[in-house]
């Protein structure tokens, strides 16, 4: 089985995230990168395949030399081979989600796995969109899977419960937080990364479908405020919630 | 995977990528399999020996050993980060990693039989044996060259007698690297468990490092094969091994003091007293402030050792001098940490009791805190003040 893995490279989420000078991204300066969390679910799972199935696992992620640390870190964890789509920042997900349709129908893998969504812009769009483009199934937010054969059962988490999925292979999985619990990358694996090649090519443009505007931290962090249980508080939080917070 | 180390100068950018997924990947583990269980046998006096296995898997044992033993062959830097991670768990599992790299791989990659070396690095590295180093007597702790335990050629091989004390994993341990003088002369020895005339009793009664074992080496008539000796003459073998342990031990009090800092700055921001959290009050802020401020010193002392150590370039006394700051700086942490959170600081809830008394032995062990001041001393005024 030949799993194509995409991974994104995000902030950590415990940096603090400050915006740009042009007001349209964030500062780069200082902020910790990391694999997104819920790629790392993608990774453990298509390495899980693999370790099952046989096959081949290549990692793939779209942007700029620097993301070649999200690469070799899913090296560390086992996939077999990694990828690297150079380009500027992307600028929206169309852009992504072609570059990585072009290399899906290079190398025609029998499974795409990837995060349910990219913790930095949250778009949640690239698993839908890349099932329309490679014309595949594509199951989103999935928090267990089984194939047998070319038969996935996938099962997603909907609000207040669980939904069963049925498809076949070739198939997209978008991953969900639970599906598994991923490896820690073993310090001789992590040397032995190092100097595995990584494969790189040039970024297509395209057109953006979307432009963003600005970004903006909210005004005011919230603060939590806690009253004692006294009858005169009942309307303190009421005045609060009319004239600072204006919500009522 | 999420990294929570304190990083006020963004030093991070000094580390290479693989440093630094050396150190994040230790870290999850650290939060993952250590953090959650180690209070528990703190409390109870045992040792984890569950994670054994698990360290091994990860591949900590054997960081920066060559690739032909089953090491990771990783630099020194690596090393000193993954040393720690495993210390914002707790002193007593990076001590057992200390134990386990610095003073049993180490000297048997350095000094024994190729034959030795085969049998016994991979098994050390993949945890199937535990190592213990045997230095430490009733009577010699700080002054190790007046040892009293001696070898004497036999037929076959040597005959160790004498007693050894405060040797961390020595009950535990399936191979022990003991130091004896043979016609007066330091020289290292592999014991294997079970070899008839020595015994390892546990010392019991510990208010430190309660979830690392400490034992006595006992030698009656004990013999060991003649291929069981070390290639190295005199202190110099066993003060190159200690060498290696302090300077993962100068790492390792950086993720102690992290882990009481970061504790210290939540319970302050969280913590009301006078309608205020404690954190708005000048004295707590200056308390955060020298932890912060120190941590970050001894982050970058660290940094440039572990550089130096990666070019072979540095002496022992670089590592003295970060051995002897960073120690006393995680045990002085602990203690204004223990101060911010008040009567909770006692308690096991919070890691700051636990580290606190941890470090009192880390600042004791591998050469105590004076004794580096002297080391120092020696090197800067040229006048030895030991005797
Ligand atoms: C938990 C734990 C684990 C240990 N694990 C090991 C191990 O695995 N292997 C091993 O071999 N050892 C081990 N040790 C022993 C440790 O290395 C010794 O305790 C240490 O070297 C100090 O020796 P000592 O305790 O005999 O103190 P002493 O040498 O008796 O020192 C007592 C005090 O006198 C001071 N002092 C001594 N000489 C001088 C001087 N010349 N000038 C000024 N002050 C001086 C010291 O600084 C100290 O404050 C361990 C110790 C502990 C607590």
């Amino acid at each position: 089985m030949n799993i194509l893995v995409c991974v994104a490279r995000v902030p950590d989420t415990a940096t603090k995230i400050m915006v740009g000078s042009g007001g349209k991204a964030i500062e780069q300066n200082g902020v910790k990168y990391v694999v997104n969390p819920y790629d790392e679910f993608a990774l453990e799972e298509a390495l899980r395949l693999r370790e099952k199935n046989g096959g081949t696992v290549t990692a793939v992620t779209i942007g700029t030399d620097a993301n070649v640390d999200v690469l070799r870190t899913s090296l560390a964890m086992g996939v077999d081979k990694a990828m690297l789509i150079k380009g500027d920042e992307p600028t929206d997900s169309y852009y992504v989600v072609a570059n990585i349709a072009k290399v899906a129908k290079e190398i025609s893998p029998d499974l795409i796995l990837l995060g349910k969504q990219s913790v930095d812009y949250d778009s949640l769009q690239l698993p839908a969109m890349l099932g329309e483009m490679l014309e595949m199934p594509s199951v989103s937010v999935v928090s267990a899977l089984t194939i047998e054969g070319d038969e996935v059962k996938a099962e997603r988490d909907i609000e207040g419960g669980k939904e069963q999925v049925a498809c076949k292979l070739p198939a997209i999985i978008s991953a969900q937080k639970g599906l598994n619990d991923p490896r820690y990358p073993k310090l001789p694996d992590i040397m032995k990364a190092k100097s595995k090649p990584i494969d790189t090519r040039e970024a297509e443009k395209t057109t953006p479908k979307t432009s963003i505007l600005a970004i903006e931290i909210p005004s005011k962090a919230r603060a939590g405020k806690v009253m004692e249980a006294t009858d005169e508080n009942i309307d303190e939080v009421v005045r609060l919630l009319n004239q600072e917070a204006k919500v009522i | 995977m999420s990294s929570n180390i304190l990083d006020y100068y963004n030093i991070d950018e000094l580390f290479s990528d693989e440093e630094k997924l050396i150190r994040d990947s230790v870290g999850k583990f650290v939060d993952e399999e250590i953090i959650p269980i180690i209070e528990k046998h703190y409390q109870e006096g045992t040792y984890p020996k569950h994670l054994t296995s698990k360290l091994a898997e990860l591949g900590v044992f054997g960081i920066t050993l060559s690739e032909d033993y089953g090491g990771a062959a990783a630099n020194y830097t690596s090393y000193g980060l993954a040393m720690q991670e495993l210390e914002r768990g707790d002193s007593a599992i990076r001590s057992f990693a200390s134990v386990q790299n610095s003073l049993v791989i180490f000297p048997i990659s350095r000094y024994a039989s190729e034959e030795q070396k085969r049998k016994w690095l991979p098994k050390l590295v993949s945890g199937e044996a535990i190592g213990c180093f045997g230095l430490t007597e009733p009577d010699y702790g700080s002054n190790p060259g007046g040892m009293i335990t001696t070898a004497r050629k036999t037929e076959n091989g040597y005959l160790l007698n004498g007693a050894k004390m405060w040797i961390t994993n020595g009950t535990v341990a399936d191979v022990a690297v003991v130091w004896a003088k043979l016609d007066g002369v330091v020289r290292g020895f592999i014991v294997e468990k079970g070899t008839p005339g020595f015994s390892a009793p546990e010392m019991k009664g510990k208010h430190s490092l309660r979830a690392s074992v400490t034992s006595e080496l006992v030698f009656e008539d004990c013999e060991v094969p003649a291929e069981n000796i070390f290639e190295v003459e005199g202190l110099r073998g066993p003060l190159s091994c200690l060498n290696q342990a302090r300077y993962g031990i100068a790492w390792g009090a950086i993720g102690a003091a992290i882990a009481v800092y970061q504790s210290a700055l939540e319970y302050a921001k969280s913590r009301i007293q006078f309608g205020k959290p404690i954190a708005q009050f000048q004295l707590i802020q200056e308390k955060l402030v020298w932890m912060l401020n120190e941590i970050t010193k001894a982050q970058l002392v660290c940094h440039r050792l572990g550089r130096l150590m990666d070019v072979g370039a540095a002496r022992p006394q670089h590592i003295s001098l970060a051995k002897r700051n960073n120690v006393d700086m995680a045990l002085q942490c602990a203690r204004l940490a223990r101060e911010i959170h008040g009567a909770n600081g006692i308690l096991g809830e919070y890691p700051i009791m636990r580290h606190s008394a941890n470090l009192e032995s880390v600042k004791t062990y591998e050469g105590t805190h004076d004794i580096h001041t002297l080391i120092l001393g020696q090197d800067i005024t040229g006048l030895s003040a030991f005797e």
